[in-house]
């Protein structure tokens, strides 16, 4: 594919602030949206149940940059342009940054710190366990992903450590299904869109595995 | 997650049994526009205190004496009680009732009596409804989704309208089934609940003083979203247990299909109690988020019963609440 030289320019200049930008925006529409609130008490800026929505808002967001990140690599592979791979770290530590704030949220708002409360309700909602093993597998990969780390690691450990966004991505939907009531909306396009992300990586998988005895041969 | 794929077939067997409602509400509105709606002519003759359902828009100012049942906390507020709404058969979000209910026609309303009755039929609402002896009721609206609502109700006893409608000796079961529109209820066809929507209760249960059939709430007639022009409400059970829009008043002699316990029977049992004790299989119930107080809404203790232990508690006696839940 031809590359011309605007998109070399965007690529060199304005693709990494961009996309920072895109990245943080959520979070300051939820913090302007939480300061209307937080002030007037009566603001209609959240609905009529504000914590449910600043836990779906935190969830969905990060879910969804989960899901960006995921379709990083298969967009440059099939485009063939390189340099697309250049923002994916930012976009997967801003996944990992508003799963943690949705914890964080959850502990705060829901639970109000109580630890003996969110044990409880680890052991009894199914999904919120789910959601914490989702969260934990992220820890790992948010600090290796930094130049310095990179380099001591070397490319196969860093490779399998951050393999890990594969589970982690399956126990992120399988969160988010498991607590509605009917299978429907977000979490289920959320699903079908990881469906398809994982299955283009296992048809290449497969489609690799087919073509290399031929190579061989 | 229990996924809907099995289906009672008794439950078809009675769906299939049933008088297409809304076939008969636009039989009425033929009639009435033939010309033969006497209805304008009675309606100019009343007492000024009595209110007809003709009259009772949705919205329209409702009066209604005070009743002993109070809550300590504040009410919700209104716009809350109206925007915030699961009724799946205008769509699955909470505000899509509020958006497209409005379109449901609620005049003219018929409710069919059937079943283990000697008062089968059709009846209009002051049939069945005493509309001067109204009374508000303020009850904790609990949905088993964990938040509530303090909604100031206003209706008449469950059994102020059953009793007038006769159910015979051998009637153990009484059934609630909502209204469809097919042109209003865009939700229809992928509610993923059966339709119409049916829930029931045992005969004692429907006896006691607590169930309540509400005509309005904050003072005004129902609004669609809320399940004008008539519904149930049971304090002490999660908010699916109240019909909307009721259509079909049934008696039965045997514990009819409801739609929730239809479509989970593991999560959504027949008596729906509230109960911290029992979570649901997917969630705790031992909590829940007070809604319409504005603010970071505060969780509260969900309590037995939903607070009314002294007043049901003997419906349950020697039942195992955990099993049947």
């Amino acid at each position: 594919m031809a590359h011309s030289a605007l998109l070399r320019t965007f690529g060199k200049t304005w693709m990494k602030p961009l996309t920072l930008v895109a990245l943080i925006a959520p979070f300051a529409f939820l913090a302007w949206q939480f300061f209307q609130v937080f002030t007037d008490p009566l603001s209609d800026a959240m609905g009529t149940d504000p914590v449910a929505y600043i836990h779906h808002f935190l969830g969905d967001t990060a879910i969804r940059i989960l899901l960006i990140t995921l379709a990083i690599s298969p967009i440059r592979d099939i485009t063939g342009w390189a340099p697309i791979a250049l923002i994916r770290r930012r976009i997967g530590l801003a996944a990992f940054f508003y799963a943690a704030l949705h914890m964080v949220a959850y502990l705060w708002l829901d639970k109000n710190w109580d630890l003996g409360l969110l044990w409880e309700d680890m052991v009894i909602r199914t999904y919120i366990m789910l959601g914490m093993a989702a969260l934990v597998l992220m820890i790992p990969l948010a600090v290796t992903s930094n130049n310095s780390v990179i380099r001591r690691l070397g490319r196969k450990t860093w490779d399998r450590v951050h393999w890990l966004i594969y589970p982690l991505a399956i126990l992120a939907v399988a969160h988010n299904l498991l607590m509605v009531k009917i299978i429907y909306g977000d979490p289920l396009i959320h699903a079908i869109i990881l469906t398809l992300l994982l299955g283009w990586r296992v048809a290449r998988w497969v489609l690799g595995k087919l073509n290399a005895p031929a190579a061989a041969a | 997650m229990e996924l809907k794929f099995r289906r009672n077939s008794e439950y078809q067997d009675l769906r299939g049994e049933m008088t297409p409602h809304e076939t008969y509400i636009r039989r009425r509105e033929l009639l009435a526009a033939a010309g033969l709606g006497g209805a304008a002519a009675v309606l100019g003759g009343l007492p000024a205190f009595a209110q007809t359902p003709a009259q009772v828009a949705a919205g329209v100012a409702l009066a209604a004496k005070k009743s002993a049942f109070t809550v300590a906390d504040a009410n919700a507020a209104e716009a809350d009680f109206n925007s915030y709404c699961n009724f799946y058969e205008f769509g699955l979000n909470k505000d899509d009732p509020a958006r497209h209910a409005g379109k449901m026609n609620v005049a003219n309303w018929k409710v069919t009596v059937e079943g283990e009755t000697d008062a089968p039929g059709s009846y209009d609402l002051t049939k069945l409804v005493d509309y001067s002896q109204l009374e508000e009721r303020v009850y904790r609206h609990r949905c088993v989704e964990r938040w509530s609502m303090v909604v100031p109700w206003i209706g008449v006893p469950l059994w102020s309208v059953l009793s007038k409608l006769k159910p015979k000796p051998e009637a153990k079961y009484v059934q609630f089934l909502t209204h469809i529109d097919r042109t209003a209820m865009v939700g229809l066809s992928y509610g993923g609940l059966d339709w119409p929507y049916s829930e029931a209760l045992q005969m004692n249960e429907a006896k006691n003083d607590l169930a309540f059939i509400a005509v309005g709430a904050y003072g005004k007639a129902m609004k669609q979203q809320n399940g004008a022009p008539i519904r149930t409400v049971l304090p002490w059970k999660y908010g699916y247990k109240g019909t909307k829009s009721i259509a079909t008043i049934r008696f039965t002699t045997t514990q009819p299909a409801t739609a929730w316990n239809m479509a989970a029977p593991r999560e959504y049992g027949f008596f729906s109690n509230v109960n911290p004790n029992r979570s649901h299989p997917r969630w705790s119930q031992a909590q829940e988020r007070v809604l319409g107080v504005g603010g970071f809404n505060p969780q509260r203790k969900t309590e037995m019963f939903n607070g009314y232990e002294k007043q049901v508690a003997y419906l349950y006696e020697g039942i195992d609440l955990i099993k049947y839940h």
